[in-house]
């Protein structure tokens, strides 16, 4: 099996395996006990926050342990609305490419009377930073962007974002799941205020992730009930998770250049290779983009075809045609940097580990020349454009 | 449990009646790119059988299912038959299909009805 899914979940790296185990086993108590074996379990909880605040460049104060990415997202802009709603402020900015854990609890909020402004992503799938500016107003209370696109790859200019929220004076979240363990995040150097990441989009268990939140915004808690996370996230522990999550990304982060200089130089094979089918286009800036990430549009098939026989010959991979996602709608990221329906429908979306070989691209490539061909071979979309009835968009 | 059944993914893998009739004389599309499927069906009618039947889908997997099966069904059929063919038809012999993809077989059935319409147009016969 060729895994080309890294950007949906990724294989559990053995340190956090072994660390998961080992604490399963011997380090099970309760964190708030206060006997010997629970305060051995919150030892290891307060390891696992200092790695990860080192990690980012935050102070272990400022993490908070969560359920994972969404769980982050939700709680860190509700934050924010509560803090603006306090002030009177009720407009959010944020862009029309975001993680639907963002683009969903924004809807919740419009129906509480905010306005959302969505800035443009544009056809490269980057936000502009001045467009950003140009968005704030007065009454204004949070500015929500992602770090790097989940679909497309594209990573965004967050440094200059954040100056200008800074200097603006409003706060600033950022979705960093695709980018924490991948590139350099440094939550001061960026400016970030609020930050949401999950442990198993850098080989850390699922169900895991955090909060980062710059010292004194007051959180508003999502779960009520114990006084876990200084009072902020009721619950107790996943001590294991969190640990492992803290080992796999204080690994990711020591080889992060290294795998990030193979993971290119795959990636720009593949985005070479896949350029040669006819009518096809890499979605997203080809500079700006995570390291694992290739996003391309073939016209003239769909999908979801595509990857069942792409699977058939062990590849996975994923598409952001509707068919894979249940609603007749091609993916909302596609859509958001201009694609039109008839071409969105017949996208893939590899997104490699550092692991792969050079060989695994070239089957890669291949593969997937040959199963577009033959979807080709009997889409009447396909016969249209030949024929010259229809005109190619690609 | 699979996404789809085995029978599905044997029309899916091995589609059936693939291609074009040239000398059709009946000739249905439906669907459109927008929503992500279109299917194409040539039908060569004569003494009110459906001789030959051929299609092609631009779609997901059911929808390249469906059409196979569909094609299947009315391969050697009377046309008074044909007519009949409903979607339900089409999901059965396709040991069912996820709720969410029913309208590809709502689809294979339109694609063939629209056929036989184009058909009776053409020859003036009425069924």
């Amino acid at each position: 099996m060729i895994y080309a899914d890294n950007a949906a979940t990724t294989k559990m790296s053995d340190t956090a395996i072994r660390t998961m185990y080992s604490l399963m086993n011997e380090c099970w108590g309760n964190p708030s006990s206060l006997y010997t074996h629970g305060q051995k379990a919150k030892e290891i909880l307060e390891e696992a926050r200092e790695d990860i605040a080192a990690v980012i460049g935050a102070n272990p104060r400022e993490i908070y342990f969560t359920s994972g990415g969404s769980e982050a997202d939700n709680q860190a802009i509700l934050t924010a609305a509560a803090i603006g709603k306090k002030k009177g402020k009720r407009h959010i900015v944020s862009s029309a490419f975001e993680h639907h854990a963002v683009l969903h609890t924004l809807e919740k909020l419009k129906k509480e009377d905010f306005e959302i402004t969505l800035v443009d992503v544009h056809e490269n799938g980057l936000i502009r930073p001045e467009e950003v500016e140009a968005a704030i107003r007065e009454d204004t209370c949070l500015v929500t962007i992602m770090y790097a696109n989940n679909e497309i790859g594209t990573i965004q200019p967050i440094p200059e974002i954040g100056a200008v929220c800074r200097k603006k004076n409003v706060l600033f979240h950022v979705d960093a799941v695709q980018a924490v363990g991948h590139i350099p995040v440094h939550v001061n150097l960026d400016c970030i205020d609020l930050l949401s990441a999950s442990g198993h989009k850098f080989h850390g268990p699922k169900g895991v992730g955090f909060l980062y939140a710059r010292k004194g915004i007051p959180l508003t808690n999502l779960i009520e009930g114990g006084a876990q996370e200084r009072g902020k996230r009721a619950g107790t522990e996943n001590v294991p998770g969190i640990a492992a999550m803290a080992a796999a990304l204080k690994e990711a982060n020591r080889s992060m250049s290294e795998d990030a200089a193979r993971q290119t130089r795959m990636r720009d094979m593949l985005i070479e290779g896949l350029s040669q089918i006819p009518h096809s286009a890499l979605n997203g800036d080809v500079k700006h983009r995570l390291p694992g990430n290739v996003s391309f549009c073939f016209e003239g098939i769909e999908g979801e075809s595509l990857l069942l026989l792409l699977d058939d010959k062990g590849i996975c991979a994923s598409s952001g045609s509707a068919c894979t996602s249940g609603s007749l709608d091609p993916s909302h990221v596609l859509l958001a940097i201009g694609r039109v329906h008839d071409v969105a429908h017949g996208s893939l979306r590899l997104s490699i580990g550092a692991d792969i070989t050079e060989e695994e691209v070239c089957y890669i490539i291949r593969s997937v020349k040959e199963v577009v061909a033959y979807l080709r071979g009997f889409s009447p979309i396909w016969r249209d454009l030949m024929s010259g009835k229809k005109e190619f968009i690609l | 449990m699979a996404l789809y059944s085995e029978k599905v993914m044997d029309h899916f893998r091995n589609p059936r009646n693939v291609g074009v009739i040239e000398d059709a004389n009946g000739i249905g599309e439906v669907g459109n790119a927008k929503c992500g499927d279109i299917m194409k069906m040539y039908l060569k009618i004569e003494d009110d059988i459906v001789q030959d039947v051929k299609f092609e889908t631009f779609g997901c997997g059911s929808a390249i299912a469906s059409s196979s099966m569909a094609t299947e069904l009315i391969k050697g059929q009377p046309v008074s038959e044909v007519k009949k063919l409903t979607n339900k038809a089409v999901a059965e012999a396709l040991d069912g299909l996820p709720d969410y993809k029913m309208h590809c077989s709502v689809l294979a059935e339109e694609a063939i009805q629209s056929a036989l319409e184009d058909y009776q147009k053409r020859t003036g016969k009425t069924i």
